[in-house]
């Protein structure tokens, strides 16, 4: 958990990879639930924001 | 000479000279760019164009059969709709019923298979290619050949239910009833592409070294001890792979569906996908469904993107 804060902090690849992948499914399963309508409404954004973050995140060094 | 070296003289010989002259004057750096440029171009025509003219067409009030109207600029209005619609969420639950039970269904069977046939038992080569034929039948035939198999009266489905559980064949129908329609099709895609899962899970077993298997066994571990601590960690990027490529794939199924029940009975087996052709075409709703196509387009790109990380960890090992 400390290397993986550490690695937030410093901007590595590995960490914030993590994290974008953990948004993107996080989206993916509220688009799908059914239990919310408002989980389904923030969806979208949620999905955009981790596929974003990805595509930036994969630039940083190892 | 060797042989790379007579072919590269019969390609200098069989160059015309004006060619020649003209290619030996530009630097590798253009040459390579000459070679890539007409599929950049043809991935640029075929890929970014459409997707880039979805994205602007998705913000505005175009309707592909008024093409004459003024076309102008709602904003975010589609996708507000989209996302807070319930009869698109309730199609949005019913791919997640689809996508869950198909992915469930085709891991367990298609590991297991792939344990099975990795055993190496008398005539595993022929039972491997009969297992693999669903996986290489169109869709569009696989949804016909369901229908008949599901038909109540002449259908083959109804009578073996009925010949293991002793229910009438005649008493339910899979693809008019609104409880077993969603099954119906999470049977059918379960039965297509199992093979396929049992493939990359095979891989995956073929994989492990058999040393392995060999000290666990010198330290008197059991098989069920083996499977949970050698076999099943090993082999799991591999199933974790063909999870993700199912789940994207399963996530845009339409034709299958679309040929076995149209959606229905009522819309309980309308996917996001059918839905999003009905606004499209029947509708001809052009922005709206853009909207909606950038939304699952967003799902499965970010979920591709996951697929591709866990390939490139697989590739690690």
């Amino acid at each position: 958990m400390k290397n993986f804060v550490t690695g937030l902090i410093t901007f590595r690849r590995e960490p914030w990879e993590t994290l974008a992948v953990v948004i993107i499914a996080l989206g993916v399963l509220m688009l799908l639930q059914p239990i919310s309508m408002t989980l389904y409404t923030y969806s979208f954004i949620t999905t955009l924001i981790g596929t974003v973050m990805f595509i930036i995140v994969t630039k940083f060094p190892e | 000479m060797s042989n790379f070296e007579s072919l590269a003289t019969r390609a200098v010989e069989a160059t015309p000279p004006a060619l020649s002259k003209a290619v030996r004057g530009l630097s590798d750096k253009t040459i390579a760019w000459v070679f890539i440029a007409p599929t950049i171009i043809l991935l640029l025509a075929i890929n970014i164009f459409p997707l880039i003219w979805t994205i602007y067409l998705s913000f505005t009030n175009y309707a592909a059969n008024r093409p004459n109207r003024p076309i102008t600029n709602v904003g975010l209005k589609w996708y507000r709709d989209i996302l807070g619609s319930p009869e698109v969420w309730a199609a949005m639950q019913a791919t997640a019923h689809f996508v869950f039970w198909t992915i469930l269904f085709q891991t367990l069977i298609g590991f297991g298979l792939a344990y099975l046939i990795d055993r190496k038992f008398r005539g595993h080569a022929f039972w491997t290619t009969i297992i693999l034929i669903p996986m290489m039948l169109s869709p569009a035939v696989v949804g016909n050949f369901w229908k008949f198999l599901y038909q109540p009266q002449i259908g083959l489905f109804n009578y073996a239910v009925s010949f293991f559980t002793g229910i009438d064949p005649s008493s339910f129908e899979m693809l008019g009833s609104v409880k077993l329609a969603p099954w119906a099709i999470v049977i059918v895609d379960t039965w297509m592409w199992t093979p396929y899962v049992m493939l990359i899970c095979l891989a995956g077993l073929r994989s492990i070294p058999g040393y392995i298997y060999e000290a666990a066994e010198v330290d008197r571990a059991s098989k069920w001890r083996q499977f949970w601590s050698i076999t099943l960690p090993m082999a799991l990027p591999f199933i974790m792979l063909a999870v993700l490529f199912r789940g994207i794939e399963n996530f845009k199924m339409f034709d299958m569906v679309v040929l076995l029940t149209g959606g229905g009975p009522g819309s309980t087996t309308e996917l996001a996908s059918i839905t999003l052709k009905r606004q499209a075409f029947e509708a001809y709703r052009t922005g709206y469904s853009s909207a909606f196509a950038i939304i699952l387009f967003v799902a499965v790109f970010g979920l591709a993107n996951i697929y591709v990380r866990t390939l490139n960890r697989v590739k690690q090992r």
